[in-house]
């Protein structure tokens, strides 16, 4: 699903990205784990289009990036720490919005199945600015799902939010997986990683160190397999 | 483009061609724009409060006498400076309020055509500054004692303020990324636009004192074709401009 060959971005002199290689099969959930500047929301950033590589190959859902850019946005759902959300719109007009995005023709159903899915339907004709942080993440996600997308990039979804908020956001990311969508996710807590994915990478220095398959490592274990994927790096 | 066209439509996807998803993009977000500005009236409010205060200083700064307030050089030049004042203000405000929340990467991941943004944009921002434009004018006749409700002039209006906008959304785009944004605007952007005001302000002169069409024509035809370039030209260019 997300084939990604010697990536490589610079920004002026400084190399974030340096030769990365990443392959991710359809169904899959990745927890893509790693410090401060490893480079994960930038690597990110360039799988949702957002932002060109400097050299290598990127390939999701079959499609090549950056020229095949627009075909690849449609198939792609992207939740970042920030909610993509306009305070002074409703929740239901945030979503009817980017649903013309999209071009959705059942919008209002759609709508209101994603609102359901999220837990927001009886906040629906509230402004956004009026949510606590965790429920703009909750409605962040329906906005991302809307489309019904092949592949789901999360990048650091839990920052700012609070036991009870992240608890819930991490229900709405197991149905989001248990419906055969594939999922990147970027975080720096290896204890809701090891809930949540199927697969850790370690990202370090632009590059991933390390990989492992959930059924390969105990959770317990996780820690000191990141902690060994950095050293080595 | 034609990526989009081949490839498989997810479940509840309109069918219709690329026109059709471009119009649909580029209104959803004029009715986005319009929508949170009814709610919260801040570009509005903010543009308006400005103008008047600038017509207000000018009225004392300048002290005129009555029959120099009519004069058509002096309405069209005060005038066009209120507009483009209060036009720059809504324009930073605009794009602002994508960058500041991460919007612009919510529009900017939708599978269109990213000029339906930048439309959609520039539609939106001409809006405000006709309503602007609206407002000030009855303003400006009342306390300036001059006639401004001339079909000519409210053309000249029309045409500068769609330059105007066009421009200035383009370079509000490449603007907003930076931390100086407030400041980096105006400088962009009135080099640039010099065209468009002289055009305007010698076209709005030359309504208001009543001269000769072939004496005005040459500057609307400025204003159209400037109008016409920049639109085209930010049609283009835009995808690369707010791309990283």
């Amino acid at each position: 699903m997300i084939s990604v060959r010697k990536l490589i971005k610079r920004f002026g002199l400084k190399t974030v990205l340096r030769g990365l290689d990443f392959e991710v099969e359809q169904g899959e959930f990745v927890a893509l784990l790693g410090p401060n500047g490893a480079g994960k929301t930038t690597f990110l950033r360039i799988l949702a289009s957002l932002s060109r590589p400097s050299m290598g190959g990127v390939k999701i859902a079959g499609y090549r990036l950056p020229d095949q850019a627009a075909a690849v946005r449609r198939r792609l759902g992207v939740v970042s720490h920030q909610p993509l959300l306009y305070g002074d719109l409703t929740a239901e007009e945030n979503l009817k919005f980017y649903g013309r995005m999209y071009s959705i023709n059942t919008l209002d159903a759609r709508v209101k199945e994603v609102l359901d899915l999220v837990g927001l339907t009886a906040r629906r004709r509230d402004l956004v600015r009026t949510f606590s942080r965790g429920m703009q993440q909750r409605l962040a996600i329906g906005r991302a799902v809307l489309h019904d997308p092949d592949v789901m990039l999360f990048d650091e979804p839990h920052t700012g939010l609070d036991q009870d908020a992240s608890a819930m956001l991490d229900t709405v990311l197991r149905e989001v997986a248990a419906r055969g969508r594939t999922v990147v996710m970027t975080s720096h807590d290896l204890a809701r990683a090891a809930d949540l994915a199927s697969r850790f990478d370690v990202i370090s220095r632009g590059v991933i160190g390390a990989s492992v398959r959930r059924d390969e490592i105990d959770p317990n274990d996780l820690l000191a397999f990141y902690r060994g994927a950095l050293q080595e790096s | 483009m034609s990526i989009d066209q081949q490839s498989t439509p997810y479940p509840g996807e309109s069918t219709s061609g690329r026109l059709g998803s471009f119009m649909r993009a580029m209104f959803a977000v004029v009715w986005k724009d319009l929508s949170a500005e009814l709610r919260s009236r801040e570009l509005i409010s903010a543009m308006l409060v400005f103008a008047l205060l600038v017509i207000l200083i000018f009225n004392f700064a300048l002290d005129l006498d009555p029959a120099s307030r009519r004069e058509p050089t002096i309405t069209a030049g005060v005038l066009w400076v209120i507009f483009v004042f209060a036009g720059t203000l809504g324009l930073n405000r605009s794009m602002a309020v994508e960058k500041d929340r991460g919007c612009m990467d919510g529009l900017l991941l939708a599978p269109v055509d990213r000029s339906a943004i930048y439309f959609g944009k520039v539609i939106g921002n001409l809006v405000f500054m006709l309503m602007v434009e609206i407002i000030v004018l009855p303003i400006y006749s009342l306390l300036y004692n001059v006639n401004l409700f001339n079909p000519g002039l409210l053309l000249v209006i029309l045409l500068g303020s769609i330059g105007y906008v066009a421009v200035g959304t383009l370079l509000a785009a490449m603007a907003v990324q930076a931390r100086t944004r407030d400041i980096l605007l105006p400088i962009l952007l009135f080099p640039v636009v010099l065209p468009v005001i002289l055009a305007a302000v010698k076209a709005s002169t030359g309504f208001l004192d009543g001269s000769e069409m072939e004496m005005i024509l040459p500057w609307l035809n400025l204003l159209i074709v400037y109008d016409i370039i920049f639109s085209a030209v930010a049609f283009m260019v835009f995808d690369y401009v707010v791309e990283e």
